[in-house]
C-alpha cells in the first residue's frame, strides 16, 4: 500500500515538474522544475531497485548537468519577455494532438500487453540488483567496450564543447 | 505452279536506272550535261537492252502443252528484306510473260524519253536533277511490275508516287505547279492507303503477301470457302481498286492527273501516259485470280471505267491547253482499260496498255515537241498551221491520232475493238440489266468523242492559218534530232504494234495467231476461265463495224468543224453555258474543294482546337505542369527552415506510424 | 507481497517523453527547449530500469548509464552552441535562428 502511495506522489511529481517546465515563463524556473523532476525519478529508480541509478541521476543530472544550464543561464542573462510571446498556432495545435495521440496509443497498446499488470516482485530477485557492485562488473567485463566509448565520448563532448564556445574561431 | 529459272541478270535490270540516279544525284551537278544524260540514257539502254535478253531467256523456256504455252517465270532474290512470324517477305523479282510486257514497255518506251529529254531538256538548269528523278522513276516502275511479293510491289508503287511527285513539282519555283505535285501525292496517298488496308486484309486471309503463293492460295480455295469468304474477297478487290483509282486517274481520284501537265513533257509522257498510270491495270492484271473471284468488284471496275472513259472524253472536247486534252484523253484511255480488265478481259486491258503506252507516248512527245518549238506556248489557239514548219512532228502526231482514233490496222484499232467486244460480251454475262449494251454504247460513243477531239487537236494545231504572232512565228523550228528520231520510232510502233494481238475474229478467217494473248495466257488464264461469253459471236462483226464507222465519223464531224480554216480564237466567248460548264471540267475540282477540302479544314480546326489545344495542351501537357507548380506551392509552406516546424511534423509522423503498427 | 504493475511504469515514461515532445515543439527559447530533451531522455531510461527490474537484467541499468554519459556531453557541446550562437544573434529564440531556410 505504502507502495503505491510512494509511486503515484512520484510519478505526480515528475509529471508535474516536467508541465512545470514547459510553462515556467522564465528559463531559471524550468531548469529549478527540471532538477525537481529529476529527483522524483530518483524516487521512482529507487522504487524499481535500481539504488546506484538513481544515485547518479542526482549527483550527474541534477548535480552536474543542470548546473551547468543555470550556469549558461546566468551567463547569457535572458529575460524571458525577450524571447517568446505566448502563441498557439494552428502547428501547435497539430502538435498537441499529436502528442496526445503518441501518449494514448502507447497507453492502450501498454494495457493490452498481457505483462502490463505483472507486478515487480522481491523474491526472485538478489540482494544485490541494482547496487554498486555488479554494475562495477559487468561494465569493466562484457560492458567494457561501451564503457570505454562512453569516456571517449565525453572526451570528445569536453573538446568539442570548448572549440566550438571559443571566443573566436 | 511451274517451275522457276533462277536468272541474276534480272537483278541488274531495276538496279542499273537506279545506279544511274545516284551518280546523277551525287555528282551530277560538277559534270558536263553530256555525261549526265549519257549516264542516264546508258542505263537504260542496257537495262532495255538486259530486258530483252530477259525476255528471250522465258521466251525460250516455254513448254507446250494443249496448245498453250507456260513459260517458267524467271526469278532473282536480292535478300530476305524481313521475316517476322509466319510473314516472310523476300526483296526479290519475278519475271513472267505479263511482267515481261511491261518491262519491255517500260525500259523501252523510257528509253526513247530519254533520249527525247536530250534534247527537250537542253537548256534547263537543273539537267542533273531531272535525269535523277527520270531514272529514279524506271527504277521504282520496275520494282512495281517485277516484285514477287506485293510488299515489293506495293515499294514500287510509293516509289512512283514520289517520282511522279517530284517530277510534277519539277519547276517548284513556279507555285501553281508545286502545287500541282501535292495535288498528285496526296490524292494518290488516298488510294494509297486503300492498297495497304487491302494488302492487311489479304495477309490475314492468306497468310502470305508472295504473289504466286497468294495465287496458288486463291486456286485453291474450295467452293465454300469461296462462298464463305466472298464478302472479304469483295472488300480486298475494291480496296486495291480504290488503290488503282488513285494512281491510275480513275473517278472519283482523277483530277490529278489533269494537273500533273505541269511538269516537263516528257515526264507527262512517260509517267502520266505510258508507264506509271498504267500501274493500276496491272496490279488488277497481276491479281486477276483474286478479282475473277468477286464478280461485285469486277462489276463496279467495269462501270467506273466506261464513266471515266466517257466524262473524260467530254472534258478533253473543250479544252484549249494541248496538254490538257491528251491529259484528259489518258484519263479516258485509262477508263478503257479498266472497262476491259472489269470485263473480264485482262488481256484486253494489257493490249491496250501497251498500244496506249505507244501511241499516247507518241502524242505527248510530239505535243513537247510543238511546245518546244513554240517556246512553251501550249493553248492550241495560238497555233496552226504548223505542219509547215515542223512536218515530221505533224506525220507522226497524225499516225498517233489515227491509232487512238481507232483508224482500222492501226495498234489502238486492234486494242479497242477488243474492249469494246469484251465490254459487250462479257457483262452480258454478269448484269442482267444489259449492262453489256449500255457500257458498249457508252463506250462507242466514247470511242467517237476520242477521235473527234483528236482530230479536233490535230487540225486546230497543224492545219490551216498560224494564229501565232509574227516575233513567235519567226522562231518555230523542227526539232533536233534527239527528239524526232523517238517520235519516228514510237510512230512505228503506233502504226505496227497492234499486231501481235489481233483479235481471233480477224485473225482465225486469216490464219493468224493471237500472239499477245497466247503470250499472256499463262499469267491471266485463272481470272478468264471464270467469265464466259454469252453473246454470240455474230454480234462481233456488227459491233465492230458500229465502233468504226463511229470512229471514223468523228473524225469526219472534226474535220467539217475545224479542218477548213476554222479560227478558234473567239469559241470560249460564244460558247453556251453547258460548255463551259464541260469546259471547266464539270466543276469536280471545285466540287472536292467545297466538299472534302472544307470537310477537312473544318475537321483539323476542330480537331486542333479541341484535341490540341484542349486535350493534348491543356489537359496533358499544361495541367502537369500546373499540377507541379501547384503541388510546389503546398509543399513549400512545409519546408520552411523552421527547425521546430519540422519537429511537429516529425511528431504527426510518429504519431502515424505508431498508429498504424500498435492498433 | 505488494508491487507496481510494469505497465504504471512504462505509461508514466511515455506520458513523460510526450510531455518533453511537445515542450519541445511549443517552446522557442533553445535552452528550455534542450530541457525538453532532457526529460525525453529521462522518460527512456525510466523505461529501460523498469524493464531491467522486470527482467531481472543489469543491462537496463548500463544503458541508462550510457544515455546519462551521452547527455552529458551533449549537454556540453548543445550549451556551448548556444552560448556562440546567442553571441552572434543576440536571441535564443529558434525562430530568428532559421539561416538554413530555403
Amino acid at each position: 500500500m505504502a507502495e503505491t502511495i510512494f509511486f503515484i506522489v512520484f510519478a505526480l511529481g515528475a509529471l508535474g515538474f516536467s508541465a512545470a517546465v514547459l510553462i515556467a515563463k522564465n528559463p531559471i524556473n524550468s531548469a529549478v522544475m527540471l532538477v525537481c523532476s529529476f529527483f522524483c525519478l530518483a524516487g521512482i529508480y529507487v522504487m524499481l531497485s535500481a539504488t546506484f541509478m538513481a544515485v547518479i541521476q542526482i549527483l550527474v543530472y541534477a548535480g552536474a548537468i543542470m548546473v551547468l544550464f543555470i550556469f549558461v543561464l546566468m551567463l547569457l542573462n535572458i529575460r524571458d519577455d525577450e524571447i517568446e510571446a505566448p502563441r498557439l498556432s494552428i502547428h501547435q495545435g497539430i502538435a498537441i494532438l499529436a502528442g496526445t495521440g503518441i501518449f494514448f496509443t502507447i497507453a492502450l497498446s501498454i494495457a493490452a500487453w498481457s505483462g502490463s499488470s505483472s507486478r515487480v516482485a522481491h523474491d526472485t530477485m538478489s540482494d544485490t540488483f541494482g547496487t554498486v557492485e555488479p554494475i562495477g562488473d559487468q561494465l569493466i567485463t562484457s560492458y567494457v567496450l561501451p564503457f570505454e566509448m562512453a569516456a571517449i565520448l565525453l572526451l570528445v563532448g569536453i573538446v568539442g564543447a570548448v572549440v566550438v564556445a571559443k571566443k573566436r574561431f | 505452279m511451274a517451275d522457276t529459272v533462277q536468272y541474276s541478270l534480272l537483278g541488274w535490270i531495276p538496279l542499273l536506272p537506279l545506279i544511274g540516279a545516284i551518280l546523277n544525284a551525287l555528282f551530277g551537278r560538277m559534270m558536263p550535261k553530256k555525261v549526265v544524260h549519257t549516264i542516264a540514257c546508258g542505263a537504260m539502254l542496257v537495262a532495255f537492252a538486259f530486258s530483252v535478253v530477259s525476255v528471250l531467256k522465258l521466251a525460250g523456256g516455254g513448254v507446250s502443252d494443249h496448245g498453250h504455252t507456260t513459260y517458267a517465270p524467271l526469278v532473282h532474290r536480292y535478300f530476305t528484306w524481313f521475316a517476322a512470324g509466319s510473314l516472310d517477305v523476300q526483296a526479290s523479282l519475278w519475271l513472267d510473260p505479263l511482267s515481261a510486257v511491261m518491262i519491255l514497255i517500260i525500259t523501252g518506251v523510257g528509253s526513247l524519253i530519254h533520249i527525247y529529254s536530250i534534247g527537250y531538256m537542253s537548256e534547263d538548269p537543273s539537267y542533273a536533277r531531272y535525269f535523277t528523278y527520270l531514272n529514279f522513276f524506271v527504277f521504282a516502275m520496275l520494282m512495281l511490275v517485277l516484285g514477287d511479293s506485293m510488299l515489293v510491289l506495293f515499294l514500287g508503287w510509293e516509289g512512283v508516287g514520289v517520282a511522279s511527285y517530284l517530277l510534277i513539282g519539277f519547276w517548284y519555283e513556279d507555285e501553281a505547279k508545286a502545287a500541282a505535285g501535292k495535288k498528285a501525292f496526296i490524292t494518290n496517298r488516298v488510294g494509297d492507303f486503300a492498297v495497304v488496308l487491302g494488302m492487311f486484309l489479304l495477309f490475314q486471309m492468306a497468310g502470305t503477301l508472295a504473289i504466286p503463293e497468294v495465287r496458288e492460295w486463291a486456286s485453291m480455295l474450295s467452293m465454300e470457302q469461296h462462298h464463305a469468304m466472298g464478302g472479304m474477297l469483295t472488300l480486298i478487290t475494291i480496296l486495291f481498286f480504290i488503290g488503282c483509282t488513285g494512281k491510275s486517274a480513275q473517278i472519283p481520284l482523277y483530277v490529278w492527273l489533269p494537273d500533273a501537265m505541269a511538269g516537263p513533257t516528257p515526264v507527262s509522257a512517260l509517267i502520266h501516259a505510258a508507264t506509271m498510270v498504267t500501274a493500276g491495270i496491272y496490279l488488277i492484271a497481276r491479281m486477276n485470280f483474286l478479282f475473277a473471284l468477286a464478280p461485285t468488284t469486277m462489276m463496279i471496275i467495269a462501270i467506273v471505267g466506261a464513266l471515266t472513259a466517257f466524262f473524260a472524253a467530254t472534258i478533253g472536247i473543250t479544252q484549249f491547253d494541248i496538254k490538257k486534252v491528251l491529259a484528259y484523253s489518258t484519263v479516258s484511255q485509262l477508263g478503257f482499260m479498266f472497262l476491259a480488265v472489269g470485263a473480264g478481259s485482262f488481256f484486253a486491258g494489257v493490249f491496250h496498255l501497251m498500244t496506249h503506252a505507244f501511241f499516247k507516248a507518241l502524242l505527248f512527245l510530239g505535243s513537247g515537241s510543238v511546245i518546244h518549238g513554240m517556246h512553251h506556248e501550249q493553248d492550241i489557239r495560238k497555233m496552226g498551221g504548223l505542219k509547215k514548219y515542223m512536218p515530221i512532228t505533224r506525220w507522226t502526231f497524225l499516225l498517233g491520232c489515227l491509232a487512238i482514233a481507232g483508224v482500222p490496222f492501226f495498234s489502238g484499232f486492234f486494242s479497242k475493238d477488243e474492249i469494246l467486244w469484251y465490254a459487250l460480251s462479257n457483262h452480258s454475262a454478269l448484269g442482267g440489266l444489259h449492262l453489256g449494251w449500255i457500257l458498249w454504247g457508252l463506250t462507242v460513243l466514247t470511242a467517237g468523242m476520242t477521235s473527234f477531239y483528236m482530230f479536233r487537236l490535230y487540225f486546230l494545231t497543224f492545219e490551216g492559218e498560224c494564229r501565232a504572232d509574227d516575233e513567235t512565228k519567226s522562231h518555230i523550228h523542227e526539232s533536233p534530232w534527239t527528239m524526232t528520231v523517238p517520235l519516228m520510232v514510237l510512230a512505228l510502233l503506233s502504226v505496227a504494234g497492234g499486231f501481235i494481238g489481233i483479235p481471233h475474229i480477224l485473225g482465225e478467217p486469216l490464219g493468224l495467231p493471237n500472239l499477245l494473248h497466247d503470250w499472256l495466257h499463262q499469267v491471266i488464264a485463272p481470272g478468264e476461265a471464270l467469265f464466259t461469253h454469252k453473246v454470240g459471236e455474230g454480234m462481233a462483226w456488227p459491233a465492230m463495224a458500229v465502233a468504226v464507222a463511229v470512229g471514223l465519223g468523228g473524225i469526219a464531224l472534226a474535220y467539217v468543224k475545224y479542218g477548213r480554216g476554222h479560227d478558234p480564237t473567239g469559241d470560249l466567248e460564244k460558247a453556251g453555258k453547258g460548255y463551259l460548264f464541260v469546259h471547266n471540267k464539270y466543276l469536280v475540282d471545285e466540287l472536292y474543294e467545297a466538299t472534302i477540302g472544307r470537310g477537312i479544314r473544318v475537321a483539323g480546326q476542330v480537331s486542333y482546337q479541341l484535341i490540341d489545344r484542349v486535350l493534348i495542351d491543356l489537359l496533358m501537357v499544361r495541367m502537369w505542369g500546373y499540377t507541379a507548380k501547384l503541388g510546389g506551392e503546398v509543399l513549400r509552406q512545409f519546408q520552411n527552415g523552421n527547425a521546430q516546424r519540422y519537429a511537429i511534423y516529425t511528431l504527426f509522423g510518429i504519431a502515424a506510424v505508431l498508429f498504424y503498427f500498435l492498433t | 507481497m505488494f508491487g507496481i504493475p510494469i505497465g504504471w511504469y512504462l505509461t508514466l515514461s511515455a506520458a513523460l517523453f510526450v510531455l518533453g515532445a511537445i515542450g519541445l515543439v511549443l517552446r522557442r527559447n533553445a535552452i528550455v527547449m534542450f530541457m525538453c530533451i532532457e526529460i525525453m531522455l529521462n522518460a527512456v531510461n525510466l523505461t529501460f530500469i523498469a524493464f531491467a527490474r522486470y527482467h531481472n537484467d543489469l543491462g537496463g541499468h548500463l544503458f541508462v548509464f550510457m544515455v546519462i554519459a551521452v547527455a552529458a556531453a551533449e549537454a556540453g557541446i548543445g550549451l556551448a552552441l548556444i552560448v556562440n550562437v546567442y553571441r552572434h544573434r543576440r536571441s535564443l529564440n529558434v525562430d530568428d535562428i532559421n539561416l538554413m531556410q530555403g
